[in-house]
């Protein structure tokens, strides 16, 4: 079987859940095999995870100039690792910022189709189907790629790997020789994490609640923070909130924010203006509370009240609480 | 400093947007038709980029003859000229085959900085900027929330997931924009009126001199019966537990 190529995500505490979820759909089209992108020692850290996930094989592009540089170092990297493998049956990377921008360049270099932010990969015959789900879930769309190596994008939290884990491997450390001699990249100067705190990624949270312009200001977003710690989700905010100045911009859900597809999304506030549902209706079950009966955000609800947020949350809010202590 | 900037034509995000039975392409009779809104910031902080430091701001387009347009839309902004990739052959283009055509009318200018959006909110790949990069041999400054542009070398705050990094880049390069970035200007009278006489040149496959090849192809597209609407509740009081009742009834939690 030819091996396909998983360029791994991760942070300091360990991998990111999508590099699993890769490896996880990696193993139903060929042999499932990482690609570690950063600074010496970075593979070695984690091997074992990557293993434990699948990984048969698992190349490492590491020096400080392949962690300073933006994008192409990763892209050189695959390019390699793709040569070194010989025949590739697919390149996979995770829809972020990052992975997509890396998946354009590489399409270029090895004059491949790429298909973005698949929701599922699958094999039919001989051919790599990738799923999209676009206009905001309006549209499921099947894609082959007919010219040379898929390369494909997938969405954070749409491979189940509890379903579908592959068997552990051998996790074999393969080193590349990675030039960058000339390269034209960005240079990255200062990274400025967000503090993550306690609560999971906005993309890859199985439970997100959000809260829209019907929280009012930025203090009454603690009503929202504390039944997102009370569920062990994150915290997402609709355009209007962030346009308000009540929330960061980085935990917008909507078109021009985050998509997010969690086994459950509550709305607190949120009418549910297309915009916000084209970044959340995918949502295995939605959960609205709004004051107005008539907000379209109740048209794609499995459960809504209508009510005052402020009475609702806190109730419910205590009610998680005691049946989690319970 | 002379910029060109990308500027796509899309359904209106507002309206109902539909994919054709026949070829599972866009609709683009179905909605209404806009300027990409993450586009109309790109156009304004290149404006503003030229107008301090001087030079032109060419907008660049590809799209069929309804997308001159977006075009007019962002000369009345204050873009100087224009330039419409147009060609039969071009419909339905893919991701690598859009960048080879952009990157081929982009060899005709001569620019400091490309700018375009982090992504258009109908095909929503995020790639073109990093293709053209690729194409280009330039380096990307992508996902800008702030931007800096002096002495050569741009400045920027680069948003991801984690938060954002400072990065930067000798010109040329290209740049891809966020939606913090900026707020676009709206065009004035004079500005409509200006607009009317700035020159648009066509291209077509012939003077790009490349030829489109479907990388990717659809096998189907299925439109999603709606979400029909649940169960929904006035709240008497007991709201919140009724909503952690359903929950656990679902074993959510």
């Amino acid at each position: 079987m030819s091996e396909v190529l998983v360029l791994a995500e991760y942070t300091d505490a360990g991998l990111r859940k999508v590099t699993a979820e890769m490896l996880a759909a990696a193993a139903r089209i060929g042999t499932p095999a990482a690609v570690v992108v950063g600074a010496p020692g970075t593979a070695e850290r984690l091997q074992a995870e990557l293993a434990a996930a699948g990984a048969a094989k698992i190349y490492a592009a590491e020096s400080d100039q392949v962690a300073s540089l933006v994008t192409v170092p990763a892209v050189r990297a695959l390019e390699a690792a793709a040569a070194a493998a010989g025949s590739v049956g697919a390149i996979l990377l995770a829809a972020t910022v990052e992975g997509r921008e890396v998946a354009g360049r590489l399409a270029v270099r090895l004059d491949s189709g790429l298909v973005a932010d698949a929701v599922d990969v699958q094999v039919d015959g001989t051919d790599v189907v990738a799923t999209q789900s676009i206009f905001g879930g309006a549209y499921t769309v099947r894609s082959t790629v007919a010219k040379g190596t898929p390369i494909i994008s997938v969405r954070p939290n749409s491979i189940e790997v509890a379903t579908d884990q592959p068997a552990a491997g051998a996790g074999e450390a393969v080193p590349l020789e990675v030039s960058l001699d000339g390269v034209k990249a960005a240079t990255v100067v200062a990274s400025h994490p967000e503090p993550a705190g306690d609560r999971p990624e906005l993309s890859a949270a199985s439970i997100v609640v959000s809260g829209g312009r019907g929280v009012g200001s930025a203090e009454h977003f603690a009503v929202v923070e504390a039944l997102a710690d009370a569920l062990g989700g994150a915290v997402g905010a609709s355009r209007a909130a962030v346009d308000s100045g009540y929330y960061p911009h980085q935990f917008q859900v909507g078109q021009t924010g985050t998509t997010v597809s969690p086994q459950l999304y509550v709305a607190l506030g949120i009418s549910g203006a297309i915009q916000h549902r084209a970044g959340m209706q995918t949502s295995k079950t939605i959960v609205a509370v709004n004051k107005d009966s008539e907000a379209p955000i109740f048209e794609i609800t499995d459960f809504g009240v209508v009510g005052d947020l402020f009475d609702v949350t806190p109730a419910l809010t205590e009610a998680v609480k005691a049946r989690k202590q319970g | 400093m002379d910029i060109a900037v990308l500027v796509k034509q899309v359904p209106d995000t507002y309206s109902e947007r539909k994919l054709r039975d026949e070829d599972h392409r866009l609709d683009r009779d179905a909605a209404d038709a806009v300027i990409d809104e993450i586009d109309s910031r790109g156009v304004e902080i290149a404006l503003q980029l030229t107008e301090a430091n001087g030079g032109e701001v060419t907008v660049v387009t590809m799209g069929p003859d309804r997308a001159t347009e977006t075009l007019r839309k962002a000369l009345a902004m204050g873009a100087h000229k224009a330039v419409h990739i147009v060609d039969d052959g071009l419909a339905g283009s893919d991701a690598l085959t859009t960048s080879a055509a952009l990157a081929a009318a982009l060899r005709t200018l001569s620019f400091d900085l490309v700018i375009a959006g982090n992504e258009a909110t109908d095909g929503r790949t995020g790639s073109i900027p990093s293709m053209l990069a690729e194409r280009l041999d330039l380096p990307a400054v992508t996902q800008v929330q702030k931007l800096e542009v002096a002495d050569g070398v741009v400045r920027a705050e680069r948003a991801d997931e984690a938060g954002y990094s400072e990065v930067t880049a000798p010109l040329p390069a290209v740049v891809s924009v966020t939606e913090k970035l900026t707020e676009p200007r709206y065009p004035n009278f004079k500005g409509i009126m200006a607009a009317k006489s700035k020159p648009v040149t066509t291209l077509g496959l012939a003077e790009l001199g490349i030829t489109p090849v479907a990388a990717c192809v659809v096998v189907d597209a299925t439109p999603k019966p709606p979400k029909s609407a649940g169960q929904k509740v006035t709240d008497d009081g007991s709201g919140g537990q009724q909503v952690a009742d359903f929950l656990a009834a679902q074993r959510l939690i």
